[in-house]
């Protein structure tokens, strides 16, 4: 079948079987390697990307129901070497650690603040309830995602991903250490 | 030229990882995102039997589906795969099977692999696994361990005559280290007895394994999602007598591992040998169900301990009495896994006699390995469980108990019963910390008021002061215990012109953050900027020596072999910088970077005597251009982190709810070189660890099937399952290595699992409950409130212990 998608900003015109899963036509047709695979049964996270601006598990969706769509993945965040806000929050809270989860986490965590804006602890808990961590028993993804919260203006999601460059830089201005 | 830091700067400070920049934006070199020129794609048939004699496999439809390059078996491998390594003998009776890649007559657990489909795409090759016909010839299923190693139970392995593997006994009376448990036992004023149960956890890192193997250099080439990329060039080597130096071998990006990569595992070998067969580049990546079910797992033990004790809750003796689990093969290091415990079951206590027995035992299920803690895990939860009984038969306070028997701090160094020193430590200072970050005496003090009023949600406070021995050296230790490898590491230094540093490690990170770590380390003792330090590890290419990365060893022995390179650069550099500001190599001081001629302002910076070794236009007589140096590391001895954990947990007494109210650990871990990264550890080993206590267990149905074969089913925490906990440290520096650090990686999971279920057990005691067997999930904490009974196994035993994707409140997903 024949698809049109438009992926981190670029349109892609092309031929895919049926059967192809999402992360599939990113990963192998497209090269989007930076999303990726953790379990057969949609319960990891790992492949959480941006569709029209919500995060879905692109394991759990076919190529041709992207069609017409617009995806965003972890690749497509930064903009001019600008960090989005959440992956920075993540570098400065020591949010990850082998980073195989990071990609879906940080995708739904965008999501998560689209939705509210100013999430507790609990909140944010239940907001990436659907991606696991292995690794760092999440507590630093959590102070991560709030501290984002903060840095964040309301309404983050799809506007995020095209924040303007002047706003960009007073976030990258924020560092720990 | 850059300006050199000052001293002592860096170790210390919260660095934020280098490593972050690549993984937060996508740009990462997992196994899988590799694709090479040509490049073919293979997926295994597995076994859907547990025990069964193959009799006969088909796959001429197979070989005809579109696509397909190749199609194996183990008949065509079996002369060419040769037999997994076992590296840890310890006995020299040990019984220890042939370990084939790809069965070739009789499959001995499901998902052993007994076919292969090489194709051009990835969907083509599963797709070709519907093509083969397999035969099986039913054995019986060998399950359960105790039954296993009765007289007249089937075995799993025939030939062995036996289901037992090996029996490896410690007894203090006959080492000389103690008296007789027997005496202590018979004159003992007050003798307690449990038997616990460890059960099968799965390591389930999040990144599933993936092998790509490349024959068409000189060198055949392997990306694997290893921990051990040293060890395993060494094993293909050793096990399909390919010669080591046509082999290199690269672990990549890979994503955890948590002891379940520690592994020479069949995927790699069967890849290798097909890539080699096809002439091209051949890629594996296994599904998640592939990889629970296949890929080794952890714990599985049977143990029975006794503690005699005087009135006064003095111990006097301890018995250790285990079976564990080995399932169908003997991997890497799967029959000392549990041998490791036995240094670890009198952990911070002076127990005057001590017996130690394990029975290594063959069932029909996956084999077990090395799993975060490896044996300490096991051994942890059993005496801090232990004590907790003690304690309560006695009447006493569980913490005044330990106290009671714990090394006090002028006690250092101290000599163990099991034969071990522990240089240092302070558990009267973690203790301290601890209670009072966690408000003890309030808690209990609510405990008690709780219980007067007949409150139906019942606080139960859980204590875990544990100590465990890190770091997997010195060699002549590994040796003494019959392990096939030794337990130092590599390290090298190169100075490039521009003043630029390289450090070679031979430890493969996977999450732990050896590059920040290592480039503070470096920093400091080279005087150069954080920035200016680039660190490789991972390929036996360019980093051509190393034991690899797990038992907490990077820091405590990789990082020396680090320090101790840099070390000679400096020794290296001196006579040039002499050279070059023409004065004595006796008058010159190295800080900061810096040469320094005593008592004048003259001096030369490390970077300047790097390019003129690299110009070698005027060094003094007999000096080769070079200041590069490299260091192998092997060290005196373990290193002994400990440190106390105090868990609060609410017991819903009606429907066997358990909430964690509140988590406090406190580490000692010696120096900290990166405190930001050591927390991180120690939340991440906590999850894992509680996850034990309540969530997790690989359950096999009565054929010998995995039921929790998915993420559905199996139970790895989300965050909404997990609180937030307080940590802090207290800081005894480790004597035996420069920097005073100990190992971190597997502290929070070997603590906090007892916490948990001391936690738990304290809370419903005066409902007559003495144990609830792990997972203690609702079902099984309501039923043991219910019974009043030790063990509340039986209902709640089905996959997920009755928490699965049937239960909201468990985390459905
Ligand atoms: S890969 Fe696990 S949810 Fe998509
Ligand atoms: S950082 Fe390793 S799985 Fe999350």
């Amino acid at each position: 079948m024949r698809i049109t998608v438009t992926v981190d900003g670029t349109t892609y015109l092309d031929e895919v079987e049926p059967r192809t899963l999402l992360v599939q036509y990113l990963r192998e047709r497209l090269g989007k390697v930076g999303t990726v695979v953790g379990c057969d049964t949609s319960n990891c996270g790992a492949c959480t990307v941006h569709l029209d601006g919500h995060s879905v598990k692109s394991c759990a969706v076919l190529a041709v129901q992207a069609d017409g769509c617009e995806v965003t993945t972890i690749e497509g965040l930064a903009r001019d070497g600008q960090l989005h806000p959440v992956q920075r929050a993540f570098h400065d809270n020591h949010a990850l650690q082998c980073g195989f989860c990071t990609p879906g986490m940080i995708m739904q965590s965008i999501d998560l603040l689209a939705e509210n804006s100013d999430p507790d602890e609990q909140a944010v808990r239940e907001g990436i309830e659907g991606n696991l961590c292995r690794c760092t028993g999440y507590q630093n993804i959590v102070r991560a995602v709030r501290d984002a919260a903060h840095e964040m203006r309301p309404g983050a999601g799809p506007e995020a991903e095209r924040m303007n460059e002047a706003e960009m830089g007073t976030q990258a201005g924020v560092r720990r250490s | 030229m850059t300006t050199a830091a000052e001293p002592g700067q860096e170790v210390g400070k919260g660095r934020l990882r280098k490593e972050d920049a690549r993984l937060i934006t996508g740009r990462t070199r997992w196994t899988d995102n590799m694709s090479l020129p040509g490049m073919l794609h293979m997926a295994m048939l597995r076994s859907p039997m547990a025990h069964a004699r193959i009799t006969n496999i088909d796959t001429s439809e197979a070989r005809q589906m579109p696509g397909v390059l190749a199609v194996v078996t183990g008949a065509d491998l079996a002369d060419s795969q040769g037999s997994l390594p076992c590296a840890w003998p310890i006995t020299e009776d040990m019984k220890s099977p042939d370990a084939p890649s790809m069965a070739v007559n009789q499959v001995n657990f499901a998902g052993e692999v007994v076919a292969a489909v090489v194709a051009r795409s990835a969907a083509e090759a599963a797709d070709a696994l519907e093509g083969i016909d397999v035969d099986y010839d039913e054995l019986p299923v060998v399950l359960d361990m105790a039954e296993a190693i009765k007289d007249d139970a089937d075995l799993v392995h025939p030939d062995l005559g036996t289901n037992s593997s090996a029996t490896w006994i410690f007894d203090s009376a006959e080492a000389g280290t103690g008296g007789s448990v027997d005496e202590a036992i018979g004159s003992a004023e007050v003798v307690v007895e449990r038997t616990f149960r460890q059960q099968r956890l799965i390591p389930a890192f999040m990144e599933p394994r993936s092998i790509v193997v490349d024959p068409t250099g000189e060198q055949v080439t392997m990306w694997s999602a290893t921990q051990v990329p040293h060890i395993l060039r060494l094993m293909l080597a050793m096990t399909l007598g390919v010669p080591e130096h046509k082999v290199r071998v690269i672990a990549p990006d890979v994503g955890g591992g948590f002891g379940g990569k520690l592994q020479v595992t069949p995927e790699e070998v069967i890849t290798f040998l097909l890539a080699q067969k096809l002439g091209r580049p051949v890629k594996y990546t296994e599904t998640r169900s592939e990889s629970l079910a296949s890929a080794h797992h952890g714990r599985d033990q049977l143990q029975k301990l006794t503690v005699a004790a005087r009135r006064d809750g003095t111990v006097t003796g301890l018995k250790v009495e285990l079976l564990a689990d080995m399932g169908a093969y003997l991997r890497l290091v799967t029959p000392g896994v549990p041998i490791l415990g036995a240094f670890m079951y009198n952990a911070i206590y002076k127990i005057p006699a001590y017996h130690f027995a394990c029975t290594n035992v063959f069932t029909t299920k996956t084999p077990t390995d090395a799993y975060r803690g490896a044996g300490r895990p096991e051994a942890t939860f059993a005496i801090e469980r232990m004590m907790d009984e003690l304690a309560n038969e006695l009447g006493m306070d569980p913490l005044e108990l330990r106290e009671k028997n714990w090394i006090k701090h002028e006690e250092f160094p101290y000599t163990t019963v099991s034969t071990l020193t522990y240089d240092s430590g302070n558990y009267e200072a973690a203790t301290a910390r601890a209670k009072e970050l966690f408000d003890y005496d309030g808690l209990r003090r609510e405990q008690a008021e709780r219980r007067q009023r007949g409150d139906s949600v019942q606080l139960g406070i859980g204590i875990s002061t544990f100590t465990e021995m890190c770091g997997l050296a010195p060699s002549r230790v590994l040796g003494s215990l019959s392990y096939g490898a030794g337990g130092w590491e590599y390290g090298a230094i190169r100075m490039l012109p521009t003043g630029k540093v390289e450090v070679i490690t031979g430890s493969s990170a996977h999450g732990q953050g050896h590059e920040t770590a290592w480039s503070q380390i470096v920093a400091d003792k080279l005087g150069v900027p954080f920035e200016d330090v680039e660190v490789l590890h991972g390929d036996t290419q360019s980093s051509p020596r190393g034991l690899d990365t797990y038992g907490s060893r990077s820091l405590t022995v990789g990082a020396m072999a680090v320090l101790s390179a840099a070390d000679k650069v400096i020794e290296k550099a001196k006579p040039i910088a002499a050279h070059m500001m023409e004065c004595s190599p006796d008058d010159l001081e190295f800080s900061g970077g810096k040469f320094t001629v005593r008592g004048t302002g003259t001096d030369t910076g490390i970077a300047d005597i790097a390019l003129a070794v690299f110009a070698a236009h005027d060094l003094p007589d007999g000096v080769e251009p070079s200041i590069d140096a490299d260091a192998t590391f092997d060290p005196e001895n373990f290193s002994f982190p400990h440190g106390t954990h105090l868990c609060a947990a609410e017991v819903d007494t009606e429907t066997g709810q358990v909430r964690l109210r509140s988590y406090v650990a406190v580490d000692d871990v010696g120096k900290v070189v990166n405190p930001l990264i050591v927390e991180g550890q120690v939340h991440g080993g906590l999850v894992q660890g509680i996850a034990q206590a309540l969530f997790e267990e690989a359950v096999y149905d009565e054929s010998g099937t995995l039921m929790t074969g998915t993420f559905a089913d199996y139970l790895v925490p989300s965050a909404a399952d997990m609180p937030s906990f307080t940590t802090d440290r207290t800081e005894t520096p480790s004597t035996t290595n420069a920097l005073g650090v100990k190992g971190v990686g597997e502290a929070g999971t070997i603590a906090s699992t007892p916490a948990v279920v001391n936690a738990i057990v304290d809370a419903i005691r005066h409902k007559g409950v003495d144990d609830v067997e792990m997972p203690c999930t609702p079902m099984r904490v309501w039923q043991a409130i219910q019974s009043g009974a030790q063990s509340a196994a039986g209902p709640g035993a089905e996959p997920g212990g009755g928490m699965g994707s049937l239960d909201a409140e468990g985390g459905a997903r």
